[in-house]
């Protein structure tokens, strides 16, 4: 039996049951929803086209190929283990956002037409913000206030893009569109890279998801970005300048890294590192490249939000995330711990972890496509990685200086969902060829060789005993509170104080203004009173009687005139 | 890697892995003697290389360790730079 349901429609049902219900029922409804989604999606009719037609334009609700159906398994995996993480969470509001955010992006995976995507782009943000916003401190609603206006923005300027398109070319599909230099080509690519956390497009990411809540913030991680690489992939593939992006992404966020205090945030600069290495394989568009660009989408969703969750249960435990309070903590939560460093095996790219499979193509396809430049940026960033992500983040929170906190281990959903996570990481690192088989594109690579696994094995020892020696003769910058400018503060800082500046400046001219103006009404009443006021001369009253001796006077010099002449 | 030096904690607390400060040791022992072990095997086996710098004897090893110095010092340099107070935005 084939099964005709699209994706999405279980999810903002399962959302919908989640507000009628409660307790274990509603529990239940979390986990069975991702479930009974992905069964659906087993049994879908693939070829099937689920068409609507709006005015006079057909639109696609559904469309399915290998590279839809990879992240449609993802996203299902994905909603799965970020609802098994947040079955402790009360707030119904929270557990149906996460589970429309789920449903929007299953909608724009499977979007056979521009204007379906741009509709659960839209969806996407709209739905997401309420996991920031349920963090409930004044921080995180004005960063959800910030994030909202982004990503909106993001998708004005892909309406605008595809209506343009639509003029130009009368298509709306969703195929391959290349920058072709066509203003439209060019507003679609700027709306893709503002999700896809672009060199300066990208403050929205780690402004707001270190501000969510920590289940919201494994959604945030599994989805919005995911979207953007595959929409990429879909639309942009092969475009040349993706290459240079997804370098430039891959570099410059591990000094952020570096320096950063807040553990989520240093993940959330991780993450653009990564999403660079995906641009990357999207820029080279070979297969290869396109392989790896896709596996290691799947596989970042995995890793970080793993380490999500492990920061998320510090956070939920401690209420701390700053690395300069944290510390000592694998005394207290050794399971976590343990699967944190799972997390940064993986994202390390560790032999037998599964980012070792996936990131190594990208690095081989930018070599064979002739780009040694772009592969000594990645590798310097493979280094990086391992120093910001690998070691810093489990050291910081679970072992370097004891902080003196002790707290509970984190709760057993919480345990339950880091586990899979660390399975699937594990089995993928060992096993890749599973992943492998579902990607759009034949494999022909072969990961596990001596060269690979020995070359790997001395960049990540020789990263570690860089640490460990800077660390020794303390000259590793020390975890401090405070927070590190990036291109936020163009319109956090600098966009508020020149609209303060332009009103000083302004305000007085346009006191002046508006007083000249008042002043010249207040001469012109003072003209109309005196010569139409009641002293004035055109509108004095005069009595009947003055008339009648008027016309008198002119009758009789009337008669006068008429007599003599 | 750890440097575990307050026990100050609670007196009658189970003594953990690293309170033991030799158990630090053995870790970064283990790792110097892992670093040497991958280095050399750039002796014994020939590697396969796309590119004429891959085939340089260490090129992995110094570069990953050349890379993550250069990363902390120009990270240090930029702290100076882009650092401010922790409430910078809400004034």
């Amino acid at each position: 039996m084939t099964s005709n349901l699209a994706p999405f429609a279980i999810f903002y049902a399962g959302a919908l049951a989640i507000f009628l219900t409660q307790g274990r029922l509603r529990q239940a409804i979390v986990i069975a929803v991702p479930i009974l989604g992905a069964l659906n999606l087993f049994t879908l009719d693939q070829s099937m086209v689920i068409d609507g037609r709006v005015l006079d334009l057909t639109l696609s609700v559904f469309k399915a190929d290998r590279m839809s159906m990879l992240f449609g398994y993802l996203f299902h995996l994905a909603a799965l283990i970020g609802g098994i993480y947040s079955l402790n969470v009360k707030k119904s509001g929270e557990l149906a956002a996460g589970m429309l955010y789920a449903g929007s992006a299953l909608g724009a995976v499977f979007a056979g037409d521009m204007i379906t995507l741009f509709v659960f782009w839209e969806l996407l943000a709209v739905t997401s913000v309420f996991l920031i916003l349920a963090r409930g401190t004044t921080r995180a609603q004005s960063a959800a206030m910030r994030y909202m206006l982004i990503q909106v923005l993001s998708g004005v300027i892909l309406l605008t893009g595809i209506l343009l398109r639509y003029a130009a070319t009368g298509s709306i599909a969703f195929g391959h569109i290349g920058l072709d230099g066509s203003l439209a080509s060019l507003l679609i690519f700027l709306a893709f890279g503002i999700k896809a956390g672009f060199p300066l497009l990208h403050n929205w990411l780690t402004d707001s998801y270190p501000e969510a809540t920590a289940g919201g913030t494994v959604y945030l991680s599994a989805f919005t970005t995911k979207v953007a690489i595959y929409a990429l992939a879909r639309a942009f593939a092969g475009t040349e300048i993706l290459v240079d992006i997804g370098a430039v992404m891959t570099m410059f966020p591990i000094f952020y890294a570096v320096i950063e205090n807040d553990l989520r945030r240093v993940l959330a600069y991780s993450m653009i590192n990564q999403l660079g290495f995906m641009v990357v394989g999207i820029g080279l568009g070979t297969d290869l490249a396109m392989n790896g660009a896709i596996s290691h989408a799947f596989n970042d969703v995995i890793f970080k939000g793993l380490l999500f969750m492990s920061m998320g249960a510090v956070l939920h435990r401690t209420g701390k995330i700053n690395g300069s309070d944290l510390g000592g903590l694998y005394k207290s939560m050794p399971k976590t711990a343990f699967f944190c460093i799972i997390g940064a095996a993986s994202i390390s790219a560790f032999p037998l972890f599964s980012g070792f499979v996936s990131k190594s193509m990208v690095m081989v396809a930018a070599l064979e496509g002739g780009h040694p430049w772009v592969w000594l940026a990645l590798l310097f960033a493979s280094a990086g990685v391992f120093h910001h992500a690998g070691i810093k983040i489990p050291f910081f929170a679970f072992f370097a200086h004891d902080s003196g906190i002790r707290c509970k281990e984190a709760p057993t959903n919480m345990l339950i969902a880091m586990g899979i996570s660390a399975a699937i990481c594990v089995f993928n690192g060992v096993y890749p060829w599973a992943l492998y088989s579902l990607l759009p594109f034949p494999v022909d690579y072969a990961p596990y060789t001596m060269t690979h696994v020995l070359t790997q094995t001395q960049l990540l020892f020789f990263s570690a005993l860089a640490f460990t020696l800077l660390k020794i003769f303390h000259v590793y910058p020390p975890e401090l509170p405070g927070i590190n400018i990036d291109s936020d503060w163009s319109y956090r800082w600098l966009l508020p104080r020149l609209a303060r500046n332009f009103v000083h400046t302004f305000a007085p001219l346009d006191r002046g203004f508006r007083q000249m103006f008042r002043n010249s009404v207040t001469v012109l009443v003072a003209v109309v009173n005196r010569h139409h006021g009641p002293q004035g001369v055109l509108a004095r009253a005069t009595p009947a009687s003055s008339m009648v001796l008027w016309v008198l006077v002119l009758l009789i010099a009337y008669m006068g005139v008429y007599f003599f002449t | 890697m750890s440097e575990q030096t307050k026990t100050d904690v609670k007196k009658d607390e189970k003594k953990h892995v690293f309170d033991n400060p030799k158990n630090v040791k053995r870790v970064i022992h283990a790792l110097y003697v892992a670093c040497a072990i991958s280095l050399a095997g750039d002796f014994f086996i020939h590697r396969h290389a796309e590119h004429s710098w891959e085939q340089l004897f260490g090129f992995y090893a110094l570069y990953g360790f050349a890379a993550c110095v250069l990363l902390v010092l120009l990270a240090k340099e930029m702290r100076k730079v882009i650092m401010r107070k922790e409430d910078y935005y809400d004034e």
